[in-house]
């Protein structure tokens, strides 16, 4: 699947987005989370309040708890500030 | 009538007077329109800003904005709204989203007008850094420029929510 990630928390990772293939234990937004936060330190960082942390699964706001079966564009961003 | 429903995400600048004239031209049906404006200031917290520079997620911030128009058409009798947000460098006196929403009376329009404000804020998938002048941090994100979101917008969206 495809992950993205917007403002600061682009900014941590070092990167707009990636493919990622994720292990069948990782099963929710909260699971990914915590998957793509072992991957190194940047991501660590960028996930070290995950529940500041938005997330959207193919344009749609979704919850931690959210199943990520069937998704194929992920997203993770701070609270928006838009308007 | 029909309702227009528009929602733009664009750099450039919009022209008011032509988008209330593009919901309007032509009909005899409306008798309220209402326009918000957001306009780039130029200072925060007595911090001056040089700029403004709007991250935004593309595909998903029309998707977003384009659910809140409909909620408004199914919840307000509209004859039509036009929703325009623009994204890049904004430098202070600029327009940076543009809400109008037409109705028969007023109350509709108003009412709509600010629903849809409140959840632009809370929702759509922007982002505001701002360019400031040096060594001026205070309330932002970690320091980096990112303007940090304000739980009296989260309240604001909130008292729209059905019960």
């Amino acid at each position: 699947m495809k992950v993205k990630y917007f403002a600061w928390v682009r900014e941590r990772i070092g990167k707009a987005e990636e493919t990622v293939e994720p292990p069948p234990n990782v099963q929710t937004i909260a699971d990914l989370i915590g998957w793509l936060s072992a991957r190194g330190e940047s991501y660590a960082y960028a996930f070290e309040k995950p529940r500041v942390i938005r997330a959207a699964i193919d344009h749609t706001h979704v919850k931690p708890e959210t199943a990520i079966a069937g998704a194929s564009e992920i997203a993770f961003f701070p609270p928006m500030t838009g308007g | 009538m029909t309702a227009i429903v528009t929602v733009r995400i664009q750099e450039a600048d919009f022209d008011i007077a032509r988008e209330i004239a593009g919901l309007t031209h032509g009909r005899t049906d409306i008798g309220a329109v209402v326009t918000f404006s957001g306009i780039c200031r130029g200072s925060e917290g007595g911090d001056d800003i040089a700029a403004l520079t709007l991250e935004h997620y593309p595909g998903m911030a029309e998707a977003e904005i384009m659910r809140h128009a409909e909620e408004a058409m199914s919840r307000w009798p509209l004859n039509g709204l036009t929703v325009i947000h623009r994204f890049g460098r904004i430098t202070p006196g600029e327009n940076i989203v543009l809400v109008l929403t037409a109705s028969q009376h007023r109350q509709a329009a108003f009412e709509a007008a600010e629903f849809l404000m409140d959840y632009l804020k809370t929702s759509a998938p922007f982002w505001k850094r701002e360019e400031g002048a040096p060594g001026n941090v205070a309330g932002h994100a970690e320091g980096t420029g990112w303007v940090e979101a304000r739980a009296h917008d989260d309240a604001a969206a909130a008292r729209w929510t059905k019960s």
